[in-house]
Order: structure tokens, then C-alpha cells, then sequence
């Protein structure tokens, strides 16, 4: 991903100032304290640090599950902190997806109607929802899963699965809390090899760890603390890495 | 020494020359640590003289050919077998660095680490690409060449290598923390109003202790006394 590539696009998400106090007076609590973000299609943005620094605040606001004190959340251009009641509930249907780590699948439901379920919601007819479905499904080659229910399926094999309906249709913000917390090493691993596949397939994603060894298939790793940006990493031409060339950018 | 062993473990596949010793070792290790001709020539030599490896001919380009002999294999069969020694770690200049930050006048400790855990996670991410580079190239090749795979391992090493010190600035982070948090408590604690409470986020784990300055660590924090006066309790 250079940044050449994504600089004249518009990002998915910005997060502007954003602040969030919990409480009032002497327990008031600064959650986050004015944090810019800015995400482009195409990019996995990972943010990392100590619990209590505000990084499943930042996530939680800017899927419009709850509001700043202040400052703004513009997803594909539409403000989410001013938007109606109604404006809101279709972005968050139609573009934005979310990717937890304990699944969130519907029990009662199979992989294809998990993931149709959301498109159904929105208005499209159930054959063609059920269509999307199989075709997000195939193309992340998980085919195999779309008429097996969670307990069929391994925890991997859900998160695939999440991550399917997360992306299903329009939408192209995709943001995953501890994604891995709950997947053994290796197929932790794979997950976010697959969430990187669906980013550099125009996606943009914002990744909540405390794993750094997740956080390093990002292009960007952001690190909180006390609510606040202390420092970001960006992507190195990794070709250049081993022989010493590596390049600040 | 790894040169040494790792030319015999070459040389166990058939006599080579020098620069072909150079070039395989290498593209079995990605070039992560580079060889210069000079290297193996010298190394070379010390194996002749020690009766581990003996000039063999030349090839028909007129390349000096060396081959491995009977004390050489029992010697990578040896090294092959015993563990790598870790009774005397080698120096490591991240450990003496923030060994010295301890207390240093002027200096930021949690400055210190997170400068490098920013370099240390970029480094990551740069070997991970690498890594998904090399998975994809083994996934899409028709066989798995022994090379790739011996790239593969490398690289997962400096992964692991790179995590570990990661974790272990998250850890040196906290402690410092924990430790200054400790140093302030004898006594009432007061938390001065400028001071935010941190709290959990929701789902989080366990709060930090209060009073803890989001900007660093108090003052003589971590020189503070070392085993403070148990706190004043009731009856």
C-alpha cells in the first residue's frame, strides 16, 4: 500500500478531536482527550495500548455505538455525531461492519443467512442477500461453511465468517475489537491475514490489540495513552528492510 | 560459531567454493545476516587448519573446491545435537540502555521505551509483510523449495524475537508504573485534582492505581524508597 496510491482518495473514516468524559465533577474521567484518525480505503489501522487508554472507546464511538463529548466521526463523508436517528441506523447497516472477539454470530442462523441477515435488514430481497453471502463467502474460500450453523464451525472459522458479514455488500469499514482475543496463536494469525487480504482489497479497517504481533500486519500502528495519540508507525518499504535502506515515510 | 557450522552444514551437501558457500547461506537465510567473500574465505582456513573441511580440486570454472571431512561431520552432528548455549546471554543494549534510564537525570524513561517500542513494532510490521510475502510464494509454488522454508523460519524468528521485546517494553512500562504508584502510597494518598482517574474501558481489565500523571512518571518515582511503610490501616 504506498501512500501515493490512497492520497487522493477520500478517507472511510476521520475521527476529528475526538472527546469523550465519563461522568461529571470529581469522577469525571477523560476516555479520550482530542484524538485525529484518519482511515483510508485500503488501509489496516491498528491501535494499540495499555487497558484503560481509551482504544475500545475509540472503537465504540466510531461505529456510532456511542457518542463523543465532543469533536467529530465522519464515516464515507456523512457525520455520524450529527446525523438523525434513521441516518445513522442505515449507516451502520449499510457501511459499517464489526468484528468482535467472541464472534457475535447468530446461533439460530447458518454462516450465509448470518451474513444475508444485515442486507435482508436493509431491504434487499433474500435471494439476492443469500447470493452476496455465498459470493463474500467464496471469495474469502470459505464456500464450504455457508450452510453450517456457529457450533458447526470452529472459532476461526466464525471469526472468518464475521469478518465476511463485517464486509458483505457496500460496505467498507470494517472495525474489529480483539479480533483474536479468543483464537489460539495460529489461527489468530490467519484471521488477520484474512482481514489484511479484505483491506488491500479496498477496505479500511481499524484493528483494537494488545497483541503486537497482530498489530504488525497493519500498515499503521497507532499508539494510545491516557485517551490521547502518544506516537503512530507507518509502514516501511519492507523490501528494503534487511538491507538497511529502510525508509521513514 | 554459526559461520563455521553453518559452511559445514553447506559443505555436508557437496563440495563448494567459496562465493557459492557465501550465496547459499544467504538465500537460505534471507540475507538477513550478510556474508562478505572475505568471511568465508577466512572462515575457510580455520576450518582446513582444524582438520574439518580440506581443498578438494577445482571445478571446471577453476574455483578452488572444498569438501567436508570425517571430523567435519562428527563436528555438525555435534552442533546439530547440543543446544544453543544461553547461560551467557550475549550483551544487549536495549537492556543496558533502559538499565541506565533508570533514574537518569533528564531522562524520560516512558520516553525511552516508547521510542523504541515504535521502532520495534515498525520492524514487525515490516517482517510480517515479508512473511505473508513468503506464504503466499510457498502456497502458489508447486513444490516447497528448501529454501523458502528455511526463509520462513528465519523470518518467524525475527518476528518472535521482535514480540518478545515488544512485550517486554509493555511490561517494563507498567512495572515503572506499578512501582511509582507504590512509592507514592505511604501515608494518605492524594490525588491531586489535575490528576485523571484512569478507569477501565468498558470490557477493559482492572484499572490503573490513582493519582498515576498521564505524563510520565512522578518525580523520583522509581528512585523512591524501595520498600515503603505499609499503609496507616484502621484498628
Amino acid at each position: 500500500m504506498s501512500s501515493s496510491s490512497r492520497s487522493p482518495q477520500q478517507p472511510v473514516l476521520q475521527l476529528q478531536q475526538l472527546t469523550r468524559v465519563h461522568g461529571s465533577g470529581a469522577t469525571e474521567v477523560h476516555a479520550l482527550r482530542g484524538i485525529d484518525l484518519d482511515v483510508f480505503p485500503g488501509e489496516l489501522v491498528a491501535v494499540m495500548g495499555p487497558s484503560g487508554s481509551g482504544k475500545s472507546t475509540l472503537l465504540t464511538i466510531a461505529g456510532g455505538l456511542d457518542v463523543p463529548s465532543s469533536g467529530r466521526v465522519i464515516v464515507e463523508n456523512t457525520d455520524i455525531t450529527t446525523a438523525d436517528r434513521k441516518t445513522l441506523a442505515a449507516l451502520r447497516r449499510r457501511s459499517i461492519g464489526y468484528v468482535f472477539q467472541d464472534y457475535n454470530l447468530i446461533p439460530a442462523l447458518t454462516a450465509a443467512e448470518n451474513i444475508a441477515l444485515p442486507r435482508e435488514l436493509d431491504g434487499t430481497s433474500a435471494r439476492k442477500a443469500r447470493r452476496e453471502a455465498i459470493t463474500a463467502l467464496e471469495e474469502m474460500s470459505l464456500g464450504h461453511l455457508a450452510d453450517r450453523f456457529p457450533d458447526e464451525m470452529s472459532g476461526g472459522q466464525q471469526q472468518r465468517v464475521a469478518i465476511a458479514r463485517a464486509l458483505v455488500g457496500d460496505r467498507r469499514l470494517v472495525l474489529a475489537d480483539e479480533p483474536t482475543g479468543a483464537l489460539d496463536s495460529e489461527t489468530g494469525e490467519s484471521v488477520l491475514a484474512l482481514l489484511r487480504a479484505r483491506c488491500d482489497g479496498g477496505a479500511a479497517g481499524v484493528l483494537v490489540t494488545h497483541e503486537p504481533r497482530f498489530a504488525a500486519w497493519a500498515d499503521r500502528v497507532v499508539f494510545l495513552r491516557d485517551g490521547a495519540v502518544v506516537d503512530q508507525t507507518v509502514r516501511s518499504d519492507a523490501d528494503s528492510l534487511l538491507t538497511g535502506r529502510t525508509a521513514e515515510r | 560459531m554459526s559461520i563455521r557450522h553453518g559452511l559445514l552444514a553447506l559443505l555436508e551437501r557437496g563440495p563448494r567454493y567459496g562465493s557459492q558457500l557465501r550465496t547459499e547461506f544467504e538465500s537460505r537465510t534471507g540475507s538477513t545476516w550478510p556474508l562478505n567473500v572475505g568471511q568465508v574465505y577466512t572462515t575457510l582456513s580455520r576450518l582446513e587448519r582444524d582438520g574439518l573441511v580440506e581443498q578438494d580440486g577445482e571445478d571446471e570454472a577453476g574455483h578452488a573446491l572444498y569438501t567436508i571431512t570425517h571430523a567435519g561431520r562428527t563436528e555438525l552432528r555435534v552442533w546439530f545435537e547440543r543446544p544453543v548455549d544461553r547461560t551467557s546471554p550475549a550483551r544487549d543494549e536495549l537492556a543496558i540502555k533502559l538499565a541506565m534510564a533508570v533514574g537518569a537525570p533528564g531522562v524520560d524513561i516512558r520516553d525511552v521505551i516508547q521510542s523504541q517500542r515504535r521502532h520495534t513494532v515498525k520492524a514487525m510490521q515490516d517482517y510480517t509483510r515479508l512473511k505473508a510475502q513468503a506464504l503466499t510464494a510457498l502456497e502458489s509454488g508447486a513444490e516447497r523449495e528448501r529454501d523458502d522454508v528455511a526463509w520462513l523460519l528465519v523470518l518467524e524468528q525475527l518476528i518472535f524475537q521482535t514480540e518478545a521485546e515488544a512485550r517486554w517494553l509493555d511490561h517494563c512500562e507498567a512495572r515503572l508504573i506499578r512501582l511509582s504508584a507504590t512509592a507514592q502510597q505511604p501515608g494518605a494518598v492524594v490525588a491531586s485534582p489535575a490528576a485523571p482517574r484512569r478507569v477501565p474501558e468498558p470490557g477493559g481489565a482492572a484499572s490503573l492505581p490513582g493519582g498515576v500523571r498521564p505524563g510520565g512518571l512522578p518525580p523520583g518515582g522509581v528512585t523512591g524508597p524501595r520498600r515503603p511503610a505499609p499503609p496507616h490501616r484502621r484498628r
